[in-house]
């Protein structure tokens, strides 16, 4: 269980106030307004921002002081995923090991992840050298890599087509229900929620309400949500 | 506060850099100063200098700046071939060894120089340019190319959507100079009359060859004479007192006016609007030809002068260049170093005393330094096991300032872009400089490392106050000058100015090709 106790972060004129938790394993989506603080509250889990009161808890345990790399934590940003003067393999490499010293066994790891999500071949190609769709699924293989017991997205996808999105959400899925992974996606799209996410967190006057059912959240939104949503 | 722990080691690094920094720094000065006991210890001929030195940093600046005015004009509304060429070539005197600088222009001004030649043919009265004159035309071939560089930017940073609306609106040339260039030339003018001003205000070794005497000798240059004259340690100390309080004036001075980097982006474009025909085609054509010639004769014909006799040097250049290159690189890599621990930090915000501390070195100048730590060491190591140690040491600070300007920004990028990748991944230590700071950072880095070692190569200022048996190339070519060698000094020059233009550009490549 991924536990927010009573968190408050200020910044300038915005507050964030979170008093919840994710069970374990959930899949999650964020939704808000722009600048509601969805990004807050995933640069909270991610070790980026340092709550000014409250905890942060995984299984129990307190993870507020941990610094980001020591976290149970892969984190996928809006953008900035990949090194660009980093090969494919050398990029998802740094995820088993920081320094890159990867024994037999761990580039056959490597190896592995890069063919399951179709980037084979790819392996000694700059980022440069890629596609947006196959730029994330480099960081995707990373992930998978990875393994870490959460999964933070902060619209990750953004920029990709519709149809390149739901591939790479599809791909997000697989990914997760591999590695057990509890996921919190921000995104601004409600499809999104629907498609990948049976709970949702909404965001609203500062305050991250527990997470609630998607579908029944979407078909009855409260107010602030329903003048986001329109 | 988990991102403040975690920010806690780079951090450390560099405030140890900074405080080691302004400990040597401030402390050297502070010795200087307690050594000065005041300033009654000075003479008439004292403030003179003082004199001398503020007047002449006035005029030069005032001149490199008016001059630039049509070369950066003509540069920034005309294109022609070579034209990219001749903007890099505004680069270069700033890595250029001022002695060998200053050996061209006397193979130019010089009594059996081409100038002199005409007049003489002419019967007019020769040009010396031994004296005030001297020092201030070296100054200005110096630090045109400077000005002409900034007041160029200040140009291009007008938008050409401003031309074109000047344009469409019928404007003449006139109109143009009046709504968009007066202004923009008095936003930047002062800024680059300040820059200049600081550099003339610590000039040593022009003093050194082209001035001395009661009307053309510098505060620096007193400060050498008394220490190596009369080695009156308390005079020495009372003009470096002088002269740091010059400095520290000449920077609550940009407080109000901004000094612009000297190497910001964008010399090579946005096209300019549509640009004036007529006479003043010939008049920026005219602008351009000239400062080529003026920047390129000077070492056109010392390199004429030198070129011959190379190979034919005493084994004594020889062994002075592998001395000086070997402390050029170390003092590089010093500056490097500190370089990047300080940049490190200060792109991780929130310590304003270490990028204070980064900058430092401009309120110090060099013999300045190099008279405190000769007062501080004396007691425990002798003049010539110091001599080198100080001047690796203190070039490698003097680097410090223009290899920030150019780290700063990009740490502060790279850190935007990459910071919270690589913490997500816990890059840390050797793992973080070798995966992502070093390769990004090598760009910057090579140009402040070749800019470093240029600059200590061709250094001629501290070592000239240690009367040492291990002379660097330039303080050797001083000697051959002073002995009246001047075909070997030119061979000297040329070759001084060929390792120093080849440290920058093996530097600037190494950075470009990681």
């Amino acid at each position: 269980m991924l536990e927010f106790r009573d968190i408050q972060v200020t910044r300038g004129d915005f507050t964030l106030h979170a008093d919840l938790a994710v069970a374990a394993g959930e899949r999650v989506a964020v939704i808000g307004a722009s600048a509601s603080g969805k990004s807050t509250l995933l640069s909270l889990v991610g070790g980026f921002l340092a709550p000014d009161r409250g905890r942060i808890l995984w299984r129990g345990r307190d993870i507020t002081d941990l610094p980001p790399g020591e976290r149970p934590v892969s984190f996928l940003f809006q953008d900035q995923n990949l090194f660009p003067h980093l090969t494919v393999a050398q990029n998802i490499g740094l995820g088993l090991r920081p320094d890159l010293r990867l024994n037999e066994a761990q580039r056959t790891r490597v190896a592995q992840v890069i063919e399951e999500v179709g980037l084979k071949g790819l392996d000694q190609r700059r980022p440069a050298n890629l596609s947006g769709g196959q730029q994330s699924r480099v960081a995707l293989a990373r992930v998978l890599l990875r393994a870490r017991p959460v999964l933070l997205l902060d619209e990750p996808f953004a920029a990709l087509g519709p149809a390149l999105k739901s591939e790479m959400l599809d791909l997000l899925a697989r990914i997760a229900a591999e590695t057990g992974a509890t996921v919190l996606m921000v995104t601004h799209d409600p499809r999104d929620a629907v498609a990948f996410a049976p709970q949702t967190i909404l965001i609203d006057q500062g305050t991250a309400m527990p997470p609630a059912a998607t579908g029944p959240l979407l078909d009855d939104p409260p107010p602030g949500l329903r003048a986001y949503l329109g | 506060m988990a991102a403040g722990l975690h920010a806690l080691r780079p951090v450390a690094g560099g405030a140890a850099v900074a405080a080691g920094l302004a400990a040597l720094i401030l402390g050297t000065l502070a010795v200087v100063a307690w050594h000065a006991g005041g300033l009654s210890g000075l003479g008439p001929w004292d403030w003179r200098a003082v004199w001398f030195t503020i007047w002449q940093a006035v005029v030069s600046a005032a001149l490199s700046a008016a001059l630039a005015i049509p070369v950066a004009r003509a540069l920034a509304r005309r294109r022609f071939p070579g034209r990219a060429a001749l903007v890099t070539l505004l680069g270069a005197p700033f890595i250029l060894p001022v002695i060998v600088a200053i050996m061209g222009l006397i193979a130019v001004f010089g009594r059996n120089g081409a100038i002199n030649d005409a007049l003489r043919t002419l019967g007019l009265p020769e040009f010396s340019i031994y004296g005030w004159q001297g020092v201030i035309l070296a100054h200005v071939f110096f630090n045109l190319p400077l000005a002409v560089r900034l007041i160029l930017q200040g140009w291009q940073a007008i938008p050409a959507e401003r031309f074109r609306l000047a344009e469409s609106l019928g404007f003449g040339p006139r109109d143009v100079a009046r709504h968009l260039e007066w202004p923009m030339l008095r936003a930047v003018l002062p800024g680059v009359w300040l820059a200049v001003f600081l550099v003339c205000l610590t000039s040593f070794a022009v003093a050194l060859t082209l001035g001395g005497g009661p009307s053309a000798t510098t505060v620096e240059l007193a400060i050498y004479q008394a220490f190596r004259f009369d080695f009156d340690l308390g005079r020495a100390a009372a003009l470096g007192l002088v002269q740091i309080g010059l400095c520290v004036a000449a920077m609550a001075l940009a407080r109000w006016i901004a000094i612009p980097a000297a190497f910001g982006a964008g010399l090579d474009e946005s096209r300019h609007a549509r640009a004036p025909r007529g006479w003043r085609v010939g008049m920026d054509a005219l602008a351009i030809a000239l400062t080529t010639l003026a920047l390129l004769w000077p070492i056109l014909a010392v390199s004429m002068q030198g070129l011959p006799r190379i190979a034919s040097l005493p084994p004594e250049v020889w062994t002075a260049a592998l001395r000086s290159i070997v402390m050029a690189l170390v003092s590089a890599l010093l500056a490097l170093l500190m370089c990047l621990t300080l940049a490190l930090a200060i792109a991780r915000g929130r310590a304003a005393w270490i990028e204070a501390a980064g900058m430092l070195p401009i309120i110090a100048s060099p013999l300045v330094l190099g008279t405190g730590l000769f007062i501080v060491l004396r007691g425990w190591f002798s003049t010539d096991a110091m001599a080198l140690p100080v001047t690796v040491m203190i070039n490698a600070i003097m680097a410090l300032p223009f290899g920030l300007r150019a780290l700063i920004p990009a740490a502060r990028t790279l850190r935007a872009d990459y910071g919270r990748l690589a913490d997500s991944l816990n890059m840390r230590g050797v793992s973080r400089l070798r995966y992502l700071t070093l390769p990004r950072l090598a760009r910057p880095l090579g140009f402040a490392g070749g800019l470093a070692a240029a600059l200590a190569m061709g250094d001629l200022g501290v070592i000239t106050l240690f009367a040492t048996d291990q002379p660097t190339l330039p303080l050797k070519l001083y000697q051959l000058m002073n002995s009246y060698r001047m075909a070997d000094a030119s061979a000297c020059a040329v070759l001084l100015m060929a390792i120093s233009f080849a440290l920058f550009w093996m530097f600037d490549r190494g950075g470009r090709l990681a």
